[in-house]
């Protein structure tokens, strides 16, 4: 359960990113989260919910989006969408592929309310 | 993330940030605030100082990684009586609790220092980096980081460290690869451990995990051996004096998972 971890350092990101842009409140909060980071979409959504709590963003959504994992074949230069355990082109079998999407664990945007625009 | 700009902009994310992406508009009243950095951006970035510390003193840092009970310490421990007249060694021990490993380690005439993490599931790098300051690095060669036994979360974080060595013992499954796909991913090295056991063994096939570690796209040499057998662990000596030869002849060196994206981005 190292999402709570993860959250903390995103909830340390998204307040100063506030506090830089003059924010009276964080609206939304938003992700990407790919299959190979080794965070679950999941337990990220649990441990934002304890996070959150007490900051800036209280009332804040996490929306977050799951890259998809996807390799390119060092041999044919195909590209497959595959799973997490099996990382091989899915057109001629090879091993030796490059992930080009899928490890992505990144704080995208965050969408906040300015001081006075209320 | 990108080194030549900084950005996180991958082929997946691309489409956010061009032209009518979700990304570009800006809501009467609201704001949206590009971001795309890191999650991990903080421990990432106190994971480079400890490699730049690490590299001042010309230290190997090496991170361990098993499920607990595989041998880590026990290799440790055999590393040391073998190659301690030859390299200076010093040890970080992660575990939730006690001093026992730590007391292990000391016991063999070399320094450790032990963090108990208490709830905590991995190591991060402000622990490593708090643990640090208990240890003096001159004249060290190689400081091996035992991370908790976990199989999950310790992939995630950075330590600073340079290699990353995944220990699978032979009492476990050969299929732990492809259950456990983010820690096997990032390993260096794979090291078949309790080798000596095979023998009585017949449901662990070393070619086996071989091909799941594949299958992982990950090319990492592979070892079998045991630290009751002193004569199977040349091969892990010689990585090391390899690793260590490699991290003093050139720039500093990072665990070989994640530069993907990196060269995709500056294709374009």
């Amino acid at each position: 359960m190292h999402e709570l971890s993860v959250c903390q350092g995103l909830m340390k990101q998204v307040q100063q990113v506030a506090a830089e842009n003059n924010a009276s409140s964080v609206e939304s909060i938003r992700v990407q989260v790919g299959g190979l980071s080794g965070v679950e979409p999941s337990l990220l959504a649990h441990a934002f919910e304890i996070a959150r709590a007490g900051t800036i963003a209280s009332e804040a959504e996490l929306e977050i989006e799951e890259a998809p994992i996807v390799v390119k074949c060092q041999e044919c230069g195909a590209s497959s969408a595959v799973s997490a355990n099996r990382l091989v082109c899915e057109y001629c079998g090879e091993w030796r592929v490059t992930v080009t999407s899928g490890e992505e664990l990144y704080l995208m945007s965050v969408e906040i309310e300015r001081k006075g625009d209320v | 993330m990108c080194d030549t700009c900084g950005c996180s902009i991958t082929p997946a994310n691309a489409h956010l940030v061009h032209e009518h992406g979700k990304l570009e508009h800006t809501a009467e009243g609201k704001a949206s605030i590009e971001v795309l950095t890191g999650l991990l951006h903080e421990n990432d970035h106190q994971a480079g100082h400890n490699r730049e510390h690490f590299d001042r003193h010309g230290v190997l840092a090496v991170n361990l990684m098993s499920s607990p009970g595989s041998g880590k310490t026990a290799l440790l421990e055999a590393t040391i009586e073998a190659l301690g007249s030859e390299v200076s060694i010093a040890v970080v021990e992660g575990d939730l609790e006690t001093e026992n490993d730590a007391d292990r380690i000391r016991a063999h005439g070399v320094p450790a220092v032990q963090i108990t993490t208490g709830q905590a599931c991995h190591l991060d790098a402000h622990m490593v980096h708090d643990a640090l300051h208990e240890l003096d690095l001159d004249g060290i060669d190689i400081l091996f980081i035992e991370n908790v036994g976990n199989l999950v979360c310790p992939a995630s974080f950075d330590l600073g460290h340079h290699m990353n060595v995944v220990l699978l013992s032979v009492t476990e499954g050969d299929d732990k690869p492809a259950k456990y796909p983010v820690m096997f991913r990032a390993a260096d090295l794979m090291l078949l451990t309790k080798s000596d056991l095979l023998d009585v063994l017949d449901d662990f096939d070393p070619e086996k995990a071989g091909r799941h570690l594949r299958e992982l796209a990950n090319p990492a040499d592979i070892l079998a051996l045991s630290a009751r057998r002193p004569d199977s662990l040349e091969g892990w000596f010689t990585w090391l004096r390899q690793s260590l030869a490699a991290r003093r002849s050139g720039e500093t060196m990072q665990p070989s998972v994640q530069p993907d994206g990196v060269a995709l981005h500056s294709q374009g």
